[in-house]
């Protein structure tokens, strides 16, 4: 795990802001126009949301070094509060709905991030297992929080910002992209603030980070807030723009391991790892499943396909992780130099 | 260069999918999207029910070339039962032109479906399961919870109950526990149940068993040491054969078990074994393979070696027979659109007003080769449910035996608790109640 890996030494000269800023103005200027309705419900939507919460989980696991099977929950958290908000608090707008909500998921955070103040490693991503099964099963017991729902499920309002409806596929696709952009941004602001190194040095040596003079409390503490406000909001977006509807069986512990497999396989403290990660968990069993119905579609029932497809993407993710432990990030950019040096040396 | 071959072997397979274009509408050809699941905890509901749909679909193609010269096509897209899966797979298979009807067999994935079903036109069919409220057809024009929803099992349920215990004023005092799957399936009758109790005076007492449901060993002893007269099993799949068999450890009687709508398949006694011996539960469409229509699948389709069930003994199975009944109904509701508007392939609003006009009483479901598998349906513009009729089964140990008469459940008493969980429901979401005149305004084309 390098400090900082988004700084890389044989960077080109470009400067490092050129690519991001090149990839939204893709994102908003061409994808609206050529996308089909399935890219963006089925892949960008999903993508997005989990992205963010990789984002969110990033902070806490890849920078300040703790480990957490609450995601999900803190993502249940977040859909259940700006539902509440929303539909209780009378002219609250969208973004305050969303805001609270991600204040409330931060909340929950803290105090699930208490028992990180004595456990480590395994034993505290046990503990933050509590998170998942005290946040599921109050959502379960008290049907206040689904607005006495008989199902329990709850139907997303209608999306719209100050008079603009975001109701239609590209609508969704716009707000959830402004949201993961903004909050990815201020992440990203964040690691490489004094805060951002504090969390840093927590994670490579809690007794010298102390010894320095670093408040090793508050800034757990404070990375569990700012991780679980990050994922509280990633949960608006699934619950909001792709689902919209939402049972909390859908933040289950499988959703949990996920978003952790995301970030390992993305690579650990990089804000694009949580990208890479999120495409590969997201798009690419799609991919296979479509490739997969295309080929062999009339010769094997979809239960089949599904079953092989599961032991495709285990055997490549295996293979991923050994061609490169730190992820594909750190693939990306082995693959990115070589083509330079042999651009270069031509 | 193992990494630039990789990446250009990524690159390709994105290309191949890119260019995995849908087929073009063909004319004459009615398309149904099969969110089925195969794989996962509720495999066995999903295969014996997918599996009599596509039985039912292929041998209208081989014995009548399709529903008047319609042929009917479908594809499947495995859900695993998730939300998510199942709406991508909505995603992926609406492009598909001539979409007659969705069938997801998931009350999660229906949910996650209204909204956008309505949007595009296209009826959702949630037969014995589903959104109860979305009977009302004022307010959910495109989703139908055909034969049985949920308040019209337990109604059955109850009705029955009583029936056992020598009518329905003995219920006062009695204690009935209902055992619920944590599911928004399992979730949607407590409202339903508590007010049954309080109109009949007897008491109930609701325990959740979280999904998937394979181990139930404090909800029994909490059963135990409550003594009720009655337990209702409300489960799906893995959840019910561990109900009896722990129902047996703590020495409840099984007899005393009622169970639901899907709790009540060979998939769900015969893994419990001798536990399951004396076992009851409510159908809409009894089990069994002498019924004509099934005859017919066995001897056309399974004959022509185009069966899709790999287990023939499955074959009349309670899922395999729903999945058929559930074909005979979708057929049947494009064959009465098909008379009003001409025999092509029909718009996802046409087949809806086919739906509507679903009317087939017993005489019509004996000429279909369906008699006494299921009684009949009767659906209209605002009652999307049809009133179907159901009958309760006992297991011996090797088999259903029908032990009741077709019973009724209580509609009346039903229909305005219905009503207004719909209105509630469309004040919420700014929908204007439906009339006779919108419903016979049909989006043609």
């Amino acid at each position: 795990m390098t400090a900082i890996s988004s700084d890389f030494p044989s960077a080109p000269a470009l400067p490092k802001w050129i690519a991001p800023v090149l990839l939204l103005a893709f994102a908003y200027g061409v994808v609206p126009l050529i996308g089909s309705s399935y890219l963006f419900e089925a892949i960008l939507l999903p993508f997005l949301a989990l992205s963010l919460a990789g984002v969110g989980l990033n902070i806490l696991t890849g920078y300040a070094g703790q480990v957490s099977l609450g995601s999900a929950a803190f993502m249940a958290a977040g859909a259940f509060a700006a539902y509440n908000f929303n539909l209780r608090v009378e002219g609250l707008p969208l973004i305050g709905s969303i805001v609270l909500a991600g204040l409330a998921a931060a909340a929950i955070g803290i105090v699930f991030g208490l028992p990180s103040l004595r456990l480590r490693g395994f034993y505290l991503a046990v503990s933050t297992l509590a998170a998942q099964f005290f946040v599921q099963w109050a959502l379960t017991k008290f049907s206040w929080f689904s607005n006495d729902s008989a199902s329990g499920v709850i139907d997303a309002p209608r999306l719209s910002i100050a008079g603009f409806a975001l109701d239609g596929a590209i609508g969704r696709y716009l707000f959830a992209l402004t949201i993961v952009a903004i909050l990815t941004f201020l992440a990203h602001r964040l690691v490489s603030s004094q805060t951002g190194r504090n969390f840093i040095a927590i994670r490579d040596n809690e007794t010298a980070a102390r010894i320095i003079g670093i408040p090793v409390l508050k800034t757990k503490l404070l990375a569990f807030a700012i991780s679980s406000f990050i994922i509280g909001v990633a949960g608006v977006i699934w619950a909001f723009a792709y689902l919209r509807t939402v049972e909390p069986a859908g933040f289950d512990l499988d959703r949990s391991f996920q978003i952790l497999f995301i970030i390992i396989i993305g690579g650990l403290a990089s804000m694009r790892g949580a990208f890479f990660g999120a495409a590969l968990i997201v798009v690419f069993p799609l991919a296979l499943s479509r490739l997969g119905g295309f080929l062999l579609g009339d010769l094997f029932d979809s239960g089949v396909l599904d079953m092989s497809q599961r032991i495709v993407l285990g055997a490549l993710i295996i293979l991923f992780l050994i061609l490169e432990p730190d992820g594909l990030v750190a693939l990306w950019d082995r693959v990115r130099r070589r083509l330079l040096f042999a651009w270069q040396s031509t | 260069m193992t990494f630039l071959s990789t990446v250009k072997a990524a690159a390709l397979s994105a290309a191949m999918i890119v260019s995995v274009a849908l087929p073009a509408a063909h004319a004459d050809e009615q398309y149904f999207p099969l969110q089925s699941y195969r794989v996962g905890p509720y495999a066995a509901g999903g295969t014996g029910f997918f599996g009599g749909f596509i039985d039912y679909l292929n041998l209208i193609n081989i014995r009548d070339g399709g529903v008047n010269g319609v042929k009917l096509t479908w594809d499947e897209c495995e859900t695993q039962y998730e939300v998510e899966r199942g709406v991508e797979c909505y995603e992926r298979q609406k492009s598909h032109a001539g979409a007659a009807a969705w069938n997801p067999l998931s009350v999660g994935i229906a949910y996650a479906m209204i909204d956008r079903i309505t949007a595009d036109k296209v009826p959702l069919i949630t037969v014995n399961h589903g959104r109860t409220d979305s009977t009302d057809g004022r307010v959910f024009p495109y989703v139908f919870p055909l034969l049985l929803n949920p308040y019209s099992e337990t109604s059955g349920i109850v009705n029955y109950i009583a029936s056992k215990e020598g009518g329905i004023d003995k219920l006062k005092g009695k204690k009935i526990v209902v055992l619920y799957h944590g599911s928004p399936y399992g979730k949607e009758t407590i409202p339903i149940y508590e007010l049954l109790a309080q109109k009949y005076g007897f008491t109930v007492q609701q325990i959740e068993v979280p999904h998937p449901g394979n181990e139930q060993q404090s909800q029994w002893l909490t059963i135990r040491r409550a003594k009720p007269d009655f337990v209702v099993l409300r489960g799906w799949g893995v959840m019910n054969p561990v109900a009896l068999k722990t129902a047996v450890k703590v020495g409840y009687p099984v007899d005393h078990i009622v169970g639901n709508v899907w709790s009540n398949s060979e998939e769900d006694v015969i893994p419990a074994g001798d536990a399951a011996k004396g076992y009851t539960a409510i159908t809409t469409q009894a089990s069994g393979n002498s019924y004509p229509v099934v005859q017919e699948i066995v001897k056309t389709v399974y004959g022509a070696g185009k069966g899709n069930l790999e287990d023939k003994s499955r074959i009349g199975s309670v899922y395999h027979n729903l999945g058929i009944v559930n074909g005979i109904l979708n057929v049947e509701a494009i064959r009465v659109a098909q008379e009003k508007f001409g025999h092509r392939t029909l718009t996802g609003d046409e087949v809806r007003w086919g739906f509507e006009h679903l009317k087939l009483d017993p005489a019509k479901v004996e000429a279909l080769g369906a008699k006494d598998l299921f009684h009949s349906i009767n659906v209209s513009w605002d009652n999307h449910e049809g009133e179907g009729y159901v009958t309760f089964q006992q297991w011996d140990g090797k088999k259903w035996n029908v032990v009741s008469d077709w019973i009724a459940p209580d509609w009346a008493l039903l229909r305005p608790i219905i009503e207004k969980s719909a209105e509630a429901y469309a004040a919420e979401k700014g929908i204007k109640l439906r009339t006779a005149d919108d419903a016979n305004a049909v989006t043609t084309n």
